[in-house]
């Protein structure tokens, strides 16, 4: 078996598939952005116990936790629109289940890192009357989300890696542009090496920094 | 000097009957962890401004009486007041809420010390003891920065300001607690066990600066303590503690030079051979 190689077509594949990257980076930074606001915010709500929407928030996490993503942007995209009306893009709408669907799993990390706070931190803030909201953004939160960062970096890598599976509802991100390119010139070897080794290099470096985050806050 | 005898375990003085002379009361205030009967109807009042050091054996009790008055433990049933406003009331078997407003306005008239110290380790000394002033009572950064570095000034900090808690010895943690707990202004101040965690040199810094406020203000103070000889310094009244109950209390030299309780005897006796 021979390898029918052409660095031509890794050459034309390449501005292509840049335009796709930036689309991927744009729904995983903003993905990710969501994941983080809303996962603390899911965390502090069910660690707060208030009655019904901490069982609430509870239930959702599982249901999202137990369905595929693949599944949910479906569901989000045909079914909702179908059913609602309500017109989103698609882009919109892989960067809202994404975000939503990580925060699920974010939610855990925070809880985890708010957990780590000793108690004696909560029962100090309770001696001095601080109010509730106050005890999380002075006392509890700058010392739990520290601890969380590396899970964070980690999660936000996942995003990046499943940002292909939104090709299912046609967003041109970079797989969708090297399928693209791969079905007008029948050149898929080159195409979908190219987009694996970009997925590759990126997920490489990220992965390399979150490490070195993991060291400095592990000595902290 | 007042006689302290009248304050035994007798509940006669209601506490809404003589407000002024009762800054804490608790009356028939039973808790239990489980098998563990920690509070068993105590009945134990504490007179404005008086000092009254809890000593007894670990477990029995000592600790939950103060944990109870900081709201960090509630009772299984009894009533606890402070100031003349009730805290808790709690009946038996009824269901507890964690929190009610008039608790918030009593709670700020108490002020506590941990024996871990519970410093915000992300926030410098300064920060630390501001951070209430200016959340809860509403001083302004510039008065509470002011006021905070006299606080430190006072438990000899003066120097470690903007230090953070990792950068201080545990004595000087403990320090920066206490003045946290000071900028408070509390009319009651609760030492739980606040040497217990300090290696033995640094124990006298911080006694030196408990012993400057027990003479130079007129705060209301419950200590829970291991330190004899200084519960014995500074306290108007010591109470022996085991199994619940408070077993023996009185003036200090009447508790540690000639206790009536056999339990007291046993207990100051296995202390003070160390």
């Amino acid at each position: 078996m021979t390898v029918d190689w052409s660095w031509h077509a890794v050459a034309e594949a390449f501005p292509l598939l840049l335009r796709g990257l930036v689309v991927t980076l744009e729904i995983t930074v903003l993905a990710a952005l969501l994941s983080y606001v809303l996962g603390l915010v899911f965390a502090v709500i069910r660690m707060s116990r208030i009655p019904v929407l901490s069982q609430l928030t509870f239930l959702f996490i599982e249901a999202v936790r137990s369905t595929p993503l693949l599944v949910q942007v479906f569901m989000f995209y045909y079914v909702l629109q179908s059913q609602t009306g309500i017109l989103l893009s698609a882009f919109l709408s892989g960067v809202i289940v994404i975000g939503v669907h990580y925060a699920c799993y974010t939610s855990e990390v925070y809880r985890a890192g708010i957990e780590a706070v000793p108690k004696g931190q909560w029962e100090a803030a309770t001696a001095l009357n601080l109010p509730r909201g106050r005890v999380w953004t002075s006392v509890i939160l700058p010392q739990a989300v520290p601890r969380v960062l590396p899970a964070l970096g980690n999660y936000t890598i996942a995003m990046f890696k499943e940002t292909p599976l939104l090709l299912g509802i046609g967003v041109l991100e970079m797989l969708n542009r090297a399928k693209e390119y791969g079905a007008e010139t029948f050149r898929v070897l080159e195409a979908y090496t190219l987009a694996g080794v970009f997925f590759l290099v990126i997920s490489y470096i990220a992965s390399v920094m979150v490490r070195r985050l993991e060291s400095r806050v592990g000595t902290l | 000097m007042p006689s302290h005898g009248d304050h035994g375990a007798n509940a006669e003085t209601s506490s809404a009957a003589a407000q002024s002379d009762v800054m804490i009361s608790f009356d028939n205030v039973d808790k239990s962890w489980g098998e563990n009967h920690v509070l068993k109807k105590l009945n134990f009042h504490v007179k404005p401004a008086e000092k009254v050091s809890i000593i007894g054996p670990s477990g029995s009790g000592k600790t939950t009486i103060l944990r109870i008055l900081m709201t960090l433990e509630n009772p299984d049933e009894g009533v606890v007041t402070v100031d003349g406003d009730e805290l808790w009331n709690v009946e038996r078997g009824r269901r507890i809420r964690r929190e009610t407003k008039q608790m918030k306005l009593t709670r700020r008239k108490i002020g506590m010390v941990f024996q871990q110290f519970n410093l915000f380790p992300h926030l410098s000394a300064l920060q630390n003891v501001m951070e209430a002033p200016v959340r809860v009572l509403g001083m302004s950064k510039d008065e509470a920065h002011e006021r905070a570095k006299e606080l430190l000034d006072m438990v000899g900090l003066g120097e470690h300001l903007n230090h953070k808690p990792p950068k201080l010895s545990g004595g000087q943690q403990q320090r920066v607690a206490i003045a946290r707990a000071m900028a408070m202004r509390p009319k009651v101040m609760l030492f739980d066990e606040v040497t217990s965690a300090l290696d033995p040199e640094l124990v006298g810094d911080v006694l030196d600066v408990i012993r400057d406020l027990a003479t130079s203000t007129d705060m209301t103070m419950l200590l829970v303590t291991h330190e004899m000889r200084f519960a014995e310094e500074i306290s108007d009244r010591v109470v022996m503690f085991d199994n619940g109950v408070a077993v023996e209390q009185g003036p200090p030299h009447k508790i540690f030079k000639d206790p009536d309780n056999d339990r007291t005897r046993q207990f100051l006796r296995a202390v003070l051979e160390h």
